[in-house]
């Protein structure tokens, strides 16, 4: 039963890394570039929706609208400002940058937060599931965001597949140049790519602070660390990609927590990535480039 | 005659390079018109000039009466000019079909898309045959087909067309350029830029010689093609 239980968790936290690696490779597979920001734009999106229900005693619902809304707007100012200025910068400078930026967003919200941790009231009011007599537990906080993080991956796919700016977005990640030919706005669809990853990472953000109700400036750090190992083990720049590695990574985190050692979990997550891309480089899903004829 | 494009004194630079040095042409409507010269004399750099893919530095696109230098490049797909780049450039990893559907991205009437994707299957039946293909691996015939029907599938005014046979195998070579003269009847204005300069002047009605960035000579096609000089130049075999 207990393996169930560590196995549930793991498929719960890796879902929350799996949102989080969404976000990454979706940028990274637009802009290509890798946004290192990204977890912190988590860390803004669990301070949005703390002020929003704690302070300004707005619902729930209203909450996490306002979370997703501050931490969109983030992201396309970050691109905007950032990153924009960069496009055909060398990825070194952009590389840096982004890693600027997380320590700003840091640095910030530790000026304007402080350094205390705010106690996060959980957002997901659904009760535990008791099975087997009660001998298995599964939160609500599990469950919720397991099925947010399933709804996630469908509904993304199902956009890039089936709409006009999903298609443009796949025209954006091969050839800014032909797709320019085409009629897309490049610099429109990097602004979208970067909406939406900003606002999964909001989703992520309440999701891992409802589980873990601890919120520090430094939250969103090791997440996106995690979720980029995430998106690179699965394949970076491919959607179910980041989807399996995130929920891989959760999975192989808490079993290692549960029957190896808890010090040693991320030394052991962060070994399995470099055995992954020593055997194949490119990811799980990673396509091989292709080279044009 | 009407002037569908007229381009006017442009310059362009890379870096310390100038590429382009005070360009001055025009294409009538309903014309063929054909720029010929060897590697580096600023063929591809023109067209990616007035498609706004490459900066110019100085100088004036005027496109039906508008002057659309400062436009950037994705607003003129939808006022009716479209470009064939050099190299194809299809999106390698999507299918035939998606990559066509793109071409009418800026279009929305999807029963017009339709009618013109049923034209495109019907001028290029190879690209119905391999419509669910991943586009990555079509022969370079292919692509350049599949560069050309996605370029028509926004139902352009004008076409640009950089360098259409490079790289084809000779029966590809006349098969392309057959296509040319027919999108050409069915209205289409036509800007071809080829190194195949022979070919190139036998279906166009005008033609600009290039070198170096400036045009060297100019004239109707016919002319250009009895030239001694031309002929010496370029299309010595």
């Amino acid at each position: 039963m207990s393996f169930i239980s560590y196995l549930l968790n793991g498929i719960s936290l890796g879902s929350v890394y799996a949102i989080i690696a969404l976000g990454y490779t979706m940028v990274y597979g637009i802009a290509k570039m890798l946004n290192f920001a990204h977890g912190d734009i988590l860390m803004v999106g669990g301070y949005a929706a703390f002020l929003a229900f704690n302070q300004m005693g707005l619902g729930i619902p209203l909450s996490i609208l306002f979370s997703m809304a501050i931490c969109t707007a983030l992201g396309v100012l970050v691109e905007r400002v950032a990153y924009k200025p960069l496009r055909s910068a060398n990825s070194l400078a952009v590389l840096i940058t982004a890693i600027g930026v997380s320590y700003l967003l840091q640095n910030l919200a530790l000026l304007l937060f402080g350094a205390n941790p705010k106690s996060f009231q959980s957002f997901v009011k659904l009760p535990a599931l008791k099975l087997a007599g009660g001998q298995l537990v599964i939160s609500g906080e599990t469950m919720v965001t397991i099925l947010v993080g399933i709804l996630v991956a469908v509904v993304l796919l199902l956009f890039i597949h089936k709409t006009r700016a999903g298609q443009a977005m796949l025209a954006v990640s091969e050839d800014k140049g032909a797709a320019t030919l085409m009629g897309v706005n490049v610099n429109g669809t990097i602004a979208l790519t970067f909406a939406i990853g900003s606002a999964l990472a909001s989703v992520a953000g309440i999701l891992l602070c409802s589980a873990y109700p601890t919120l520090t400036p430094t939250t969103g750090a090791m997440p996106g660390i995690k979720a980029f190992v995430a998106a690179v083990l699965g394949g970076i720049g491919s959607i179910p990609g980041a989807f399996i590695g995130g929920i891989l990574l959760g999975v192989l985190e808490n079993l290692s927590k549960a029957y190896i050692s808890s010090k040693l979990s991320d030394a052991i997550v962060f070994s399995v990535l470099i055995i992954v891309l020593l055997i194949k480089p490119s990811g799980i899903l990673g396509k091989k480039i292709m080279e044009k004829v | 005659m009407e002037q569908i494009l007229e381009v006017k004194n442009l310059h362009v630079h890379y870096g310390m390079i100038h590429a382009i040095k005070g360009l001055d042409f025009h294409v009538n409507k309903g014309e063929i018109v054909t720029l010929i010269g060897a590697n580096g004399a600023g063929k591809t750099s023109t067209l990616q000039t007035i498609t706004g893919l490459i900066p110019h530095s100085q100088g004036e696109i005027i496109y039906r009466g508008e002057n659309v230098s400062k436009l950037p490049g994705y607003k003129l797909v939808s006022k009716g000019l479209a470009h064939v780049p050099e190299g194809r450039r299809v999106f390698a990893s999507l299918t035939v079909y998606q990559n066509l559907m793109l071409g009418a991205y800026t279009r929305k009437d999807s029963k017009e898309i339709e009618e013109s994707l049923n034209m495109i299957y019907h001028h290029f039946p190879r690209l119905l045959e391999r419509k669910n293909q991943v586009a990555g691996t079509l022969s370079g015939g292919e692509q350049q087909m599949l560069a050309m029907g996605r370029a028509l599938m926004s139902k352009p005014e004008m076409i640009l067309l950089d360098e259409p046979s490079m790289g084809l195998s000779p029966i590809y070579v006349n098969e392309i350029f057959d296509i040319i003269q027919k999108i050409h009847e069915s209205g289409v204005t036509v800007l071809l830029v080829e190194q195949n300069a022979n070919k190139a002047l036998m279906i166009a009605d005008r033609a600009y010689v290039l070198e170096t960035g400036n045009i060297r000579l100019e004239g109707k096609a016919g002319d250009l093609l009895s030239d001694p000089q031309v002929r010496a130049a370029y299309l010595s075999e």
